[in-house]
Parts: C-alpha cells; sequence; structure tokens
C-alpha cells in the first residue's frame, strides 16, 4: 500500500509502500525480500518531527504490531518488542510499582523509536538517556538475520542514536524505575531572566531527578529568557497519598483542519504572558504523572494547531561553558520575533554512548516554529554554525532542515558509525529521506 | 532531499548554458543546493559557486541519449529534487519561413526534446517518490501569434505536454512546475525590442524559486500576465491577428 508519510511537525511528505510485520520472522522476511530497491526504514507511531521515518519510493515498516512485553518482577527489567508504546508499559508498569528509565515529552513512542532516537527526558542531568538502560536489544539486520547486542558491541553503539539505519530494532531489554505512586511532587518556580534560569537550574538540578524550563522567548530586553521552572520528584508513598491507577487519556482533540497563522506573534506573546503570569512565583504541587511529563497529550493530534504547512522544531545541545552561544541564540530569536509556542531548556548530563546520539553534558534548547515565517532557513542555519563551532549539534530525531554538510562538524563519530554501518548494511539496504538529506 | 522549509541539495539543469536554467541554479546554491549536475553541448565552465558542479554531455536532439544523462547523473549526486529542462532556441519567423527544416529542427529542440527530457525526468522523479521538473514554457505557447508561430506552437506543445505530466504524476510526490515568462531580455532575444511586461533571466529565476517553495505547478512571470493572457485566449481570432507583434 502507497501512503503518503510526513513526521510530526507535517512538512515534506513523501510516498512509501508501508508493511505492517505481524512477527520478528516476518519482519525478517520483509527486509530480506527489500534488497535491490528504494531501501527500508522502520516507523512506530510517527512521532519523530522530521523525516527520520520516511523514505520516499520505498519501504516503510509499521512495527506497532509488535507489541508484546514482559517483565521480571525481581528486577523490574522490561523485555519489549520494538512496536510497544511507551503508553501502554506505564499504564500496565505504574499500578505495578514501576516508571520507564527515560520518557520523552510525549508517552506515543515505541520502544524502538526510543533507541533508535535515544530520547531524552527530564531526567537526563541524573539518568542520561533511553539508550543508557538498554541490557540487550535484539535487531533484524540488511540479510534479514537477527542479531542480539549488547552494550558493548559497537553495532549497539551504532544502533543507540543510529535513527533506525543499522536494521529494525525487534526487541530490547531495559531497566525500569521504582516508584510509589502515581504522581509527582513538583517545585514550580518563576526566574526574571535567561541568567537567573540558567544560575538556578545550575545551582538547583542536582536535588531533583527531573528538571525542566520553559522560556518565554518572545519576552525581550531585560526580561529576555524569563522562565518558569519545573523540578519534580516520584512521590512517595509515606507522603500519605494513595497510589491512583494510571489512566490518562486524550481529553482534548485539535480540529481535522485548522487555518494557518493561528500561533503568530500576537497569539503567542498573549499565550506566553499568562502562561509566565499564572505560575507561582515559588510553590510546591502534587501532580500525576501525566500532566508532568507529558502535557501535549492532553491535545490528541495537537500538531494540527500549526496548520497545514505544519512547523519545524529545532533543538540543539551546546557544551557547558558556551553559555554565551545559548545567550546570543535567544537574543537572536527574541530579537527577531520568532514565534515559538513552546520553548524548552534542559540541563543535560553524560551521554549513553551511542555514537549518533545527541545529548552530551550541555545546556539544551528546543522550539516548536510554525513553517512560513519569514527568513526562518536562514536564521536557523546561522543558529548551525554557531552550535558547531561550540562542539554542540543538532538533535536528529527532531530535524527536518539541517544541512549535510553540518554533520561531520556536530557528530565527531560520524566517520565511525559509518564504518559500523557499512559493515552490518553494505548495500546500505536501511534508508530514510532524512539518511538522504543529511548523507548518512 | 528537500528540506521541510523547501530547500533543495541537488539539481540537474538540462541545458546548462541557459540564462534562466543558471540563474535559477544560483538561487537554489544561495538557499543551500550543495550538488548541480549541467548538461550542455561542449566544454562548460561551471560558476564559481559554493557548490559541487559536474557537467555532463548533453545534446538535445540526441534523444537516444537523454536516458544515459539522467542515469549518469543520479550516479553522480543521488536523489535530483529538481531537473530543469532549460534548453531552447528561438529563430526568427522570416528565417523560418525560408528554412522550412530549421524550422522542423527548432521544434524537435524546442518541443520534442522536451517530450523526451520529461518522460526520463517522470521516471527518475516517479522512482524516487519525490522531485519537481521545472519546464520553462512561455506566453508565447499560451495563444501563438502570427509573428513567431514556429517557436510559439512548439512552446503550446510543450505546455500542453507538461500539464499532462504534471496530471500524470499527481499522487507519486514527483512534481512538474511550468514556467511561462513573457519577453525574458537576454542573450536569446537580442537585437529585439523588449515586448511590454518583460523581464529578466533573474527575475525569472526568482519566481521559480517561490514557486518551488510554495509548491506551485505553475507560475507566470511577472505575475500581471496570467490573467492578461486569461482575456488574450478568449479574443476572437480577428482581432487577434491585428494584435502588434
Amino acid at each position: 500500500m502507497t501512503t503518503f508519510l510526513t513526521g510530526w511537525g507535517r512538512t515534506a511528505p513523501t510516498p512509501a509502500t508501508l508493511a505492517r510485520p505481524r512477527s520478528v520472522e516476518h519482519l525478517s522476511e520483509l527486509v530480506a525480500a527489500a534488497a535491490g530497491g528504494r531501501g527500508v526504514v522502520a516507523r512506530g507511531l510517527g512521532r519523530s518531527y522530521g523525516d527520520a521515518a520516511q523514505n520516499a519510493g520505498g519501504l516503510v515498516l509499521d512495527c506497532t504490531g509488535l507489541d508484546t512485553w514482559t517483565q521480571d518482577e525481581a528486577s523490574g527489567l522490561v523485555t519489549a518488542s520494538g512496536g510497544v508504546s511507551l503508553h501502554d508499559l506505564m499504564t500496565a508498569l505504574v499500578p505495578r510499582g514501576w516508571f520507564v528509565p527515560v520518557s520523552p515529552g510525549t508517552r506515543h513512542v515505541t520502544v524502538g523509536g526510543a533507541i533508535a532516537a535515544d530520547v531524552h527526558g527530564k531526567n537526563h542531568h541524573r539518568d542520561s538517556s533511553f539508550g543508557a538502560h538498554v541490557r540487550s536489544l535484539t535487531l533484524v539486520t540488511a540479510d534479514g538475520t537477527v542479531r542480539t547486542l549488547h552494550p558493548g558491541d559497537p553495532l549497539f553503539r551504532a544502533t543507540v542514536g543510529g535513527m533506525g539505519l543499522t536494521g529494525v530494532i525487534a526487541e530490547a531489554t531495559f531497566a525500569c524505575v521504582p516508584v510509589e505512586t502515581a504522581l509527582m511532587r513538583v517545585d514550580v518556580q518563576r526566574t526574571a531572566d535567561l541568567d537567573e534560569t540558567l544560575a538556578t537550574m545550575e545551582a538547583t538540578d542536582d536535588r531533583y531527578r527531573y528538571t525542566v524550563a520553559w522560556i518565554d522567548l518572545l519576552a525581550q530586553g531585560s526580561r529576555m529568557g524569563r522562565s518558569v521552572l519545573t523540578r519534580g520528584d516520584h512521590l512517595p508513598r509515606d507522603d500519605g497519598k494513595e497510589s491512583p491507577a494510571f489512566a490518562p487519556g486524550a481529553s482534548l482533540r485539535a480540529p481535522a483542519w485548522v487555518p494557518g497563522g493561528l500561533l503568530n506573534r500576537v497569539s503567542v506573546r498573549a499565550f506566553n504572558e499568562v502562561w509566565y503570569r499564572k505560575a507561582p512565583r515559588r510553590k510546591t504541587i502534587v501532580q500525576g504523572i501525566a500532566p508532568f511529563f507529558h502535557p501535549l497529550d492532553f491535545v490528541e493530534g495537537w500538531n494540527r494547531v500549526y496548520g497545514p504547512r505544519g512547523f519545524v522544531q529545532y533543538q540543539f545541545v551546546v557544551p557547558f561553558g558556551a553559555e554565551d552561544t545559548l545567550r546570543d541564540i535567544v537574543g537572536s530569536l527574541s530579537a527577531h520575533g520568532t514565534v515559538s509556542f513552546l520553548t524548552v531548556l534542559k540541563r543535560f548530563g553524560p551521554g549513553s554512548g551511542g555514537l549518533l546520539s545527541f545529548p552530551m553534558p550541555g545546556w539544551t534548547l528546543a522550539l516548536d516554529i510554525p513553517v512560513g515565517q519569514r527568513g526562518l532557513d536562514g536564521l536557523l542555519r546561522g543558529f548551525d554554525r554557531r552550535v558547531a563551532d561550540v562542539g554542540g549539534r543538532v538533535y536528529l530525531a527532531k530535524d527536518s532542515r539541517l544541512r549535510a554538510d553540518m554533520m561531520a562538524a556536530m557528530y565527531p563519530e560520524l566517520e565511525r558509525w559509518r564504518r559500523i554501518k557499512d559493515e552490518a548494511d553494505p548495500a546500505g539496504l536501511f534508508r530514510s529521506d532524512l539518511a538522504r538529506r543529511l548523507r548518512l | 532531499m528537500k528540506n521541510a522549509l523547501g530547500a533543495v541539495d541537488t539539481v540537474l539543469l538540462l541545458g546548462g548554458r541557459s540564462e534562466i536554467g543558471l540563474e535559477i541554479v544560483k538561487l537554489l546554491v544561495g538557499l543551500g543546493a550543495s550538488r548541480v549536475v549541467l548538461a550542455a553541448r561542449g566544454d562548460l565552465a561551471p560558476p564559481a559557486l559554493s557548490a559541487e558542479f559536474h557537467v555532463l554531455p548533453f545534446d538535445a536532439l540526441d534523444v537516444n541519449g537523454h536516458g544515459a544523462v539522467f542515469d549518469k547523473a543520479v550516479e553522480l549526486v543521488g536523489d535530483l529534487d529538481v531537473v530543469i529542462s532549460g534548453f531552447g532556441v528561438l529563430g526568427s519567423q522570416a528565417d523560418y519561413d525560408a528554412d522550412p527544416a530549421a524550422a522542423a529542427r527548432d521544434v524537435a529542440v524546442n518541443y520534442g526534446a522536451h517530450v523526451s527530457v520529461g518522460l526520463h525526468a517522470a521516471r527518475v522523479l516517479r522512482e524516487q517518490g519525490h522531485g519537481t521538473l521545472v519546464m520553462l514554457s512561455s506566453v508565447a505557447g499560451a495563444r501563438v501569434r502570427k509573428s513567431n508561430f514556429v517557436y510559439g506552437s512548439a512552446k503550446a506543445g510543450l505546455d500542453g505536454f507538461a500539464q499532462g505530466l504534471g496530471d500524470a504524476l499527481h499522487g507519486s510526490g514527483a512534481r512538474v512546475l511550468i514556467v511561462r515568462p513573457g519577453f525574458v531580455i537576454g542573450r536569446m532575444t537580442k537585437g529585439l525590442t523588449p515586448a511590454p511586461l518583460s523581464s529578466t533571466p533573474r527575475q525569472v529565476a526568482s519566481a521559480t524559486v517561490r514557486a518551488l517553495r510554495e509548491g506551485a505547478s505553475s507560475v507566470w512571470v511577472p505575475r500581471a500576465l496570467g490573467p492578461i493572457f486569461a482575456v488574450m485566449r478568449l479574443l476572437p481570432r480577428a482581432l487577434w491577428r491585428r494584435m502588434p507583434r
């Protein structure tokens, strides 16, 4: 079946033949049969923002049918098929007293996607990214064979963060985190400007498992970079709170069609003002897991709010010590009046060892920008250079516009990754639109 | 691959000396295109731009060789994001009246060769599932005039072919962009008096690049020619015959 696919940002659709493997054996057959064509890439729930799970003119394997999992109750280790969603895992695991080791801003990602993108969450400064918690994985490689890999294997390191280009992740075993309730104790704090935001995060991050800052990107002058920090921990049972069942559902649904231009400078400025002022100067609250980790999952299909032209997410990391670059970029965005509905700042801890993994120790900023703003491509290309110059990088799982010539500077292990990929996939069977665009 | 903001990476220009084609290439390179193939007759020095340039031999009338040009271009730069079918010749109607064989030859370049190139491009782009073929049509083909009906009829054929090809490619991920400039002040029209609403190769290129980004299927340059020719097409022939030029 030929289907036009896009990433979550809904930009640059391309057609592909979509197949849905029913089992690992079926998956192997489909991969082996695809030799000689336009290549194959696995797709999960389609939450990568850009073109990572598209393959123009080729084969895309919808792996969401591979959805079985088990847990070892003593160790908490979960063994899950690549297509299992973190939502399904959380729904079952939280009442049993376990939580996934890392959760990105949405629960609707698969285990395979979480490893291929080596996703990070609000706990990166403490717990690194998803790949750091994987004990083993099975990979269907280009000849259709199923290989079991461990963290010491070169192919394992090329697969974690490898954007699905080394093979299809059929199954993974990873550690989970014990929790006593389905609630979070959250400290909310407002900061007056970017310097206060950075200083507060630096001084207090290590006290919390989960931290993040929302930045008002349209605030200018002395208020530039003003933020709302949320920092939290799982609430222990002895706080007197009972553990309710974890059964979050989307409560709102974005309309099927939204006109372009809804998110503009005026509407976003108004939203930011309200959001900032509504936040308490300093307060501790108790929140459920879903509103703390996945506030956007509350609105089903929220990506449609950006209108028919879609949006790009720009997320970069700069190492500690390059705060001036971060300040310059926030200043440029603020001065340019870039409309970003959600702007999020985080401190990263150590990376997971994945050769193309995004997270590295430093500051990471993520922006959601509607397509159609004048000069956007040039502005972001300028940022790419500044980020690369200080040894930083752009996140491939969210990228949809980076140029190939920036890759080597941003990902110093690229050549090593290419050698391992070429050895495992000599004919270059695993391909995606992202891989073509970035010549991976 | 084209990125989310519409910037393209690879370009194939058939008719590597085409002024309009080269202006389009320059603009696309400025916007991020990094690999370009220029297909042209004889030796050709690529423009001094910050991109990887390849030059391939291409003869519009050697239709048997067109397929190999595409295959070689793909081998050199991978998927083709933009293919510009940009070659063409403009002779005077008086010369054509005196030399019907020359007229037939130029029609073969201005129409027949584009058919061949268009079908090869369609094959490659359809297989890729993405990419845009830019076909340089003309207002001369929108309604053919007695003062240059050989050239105009070839452009009319090309325009019709490009429209049909665009429809045939619908749903494949590949697209056709038809560019319809009016009088273009350049090498091709040297010695001719510019018509009203004339443009430069640079202006045609800018409009083309904008249309590429917007995913349009056709663009008139200047834009005003669109509504003007909507009316021109409806003029009674008796009146059309008497129009100047």
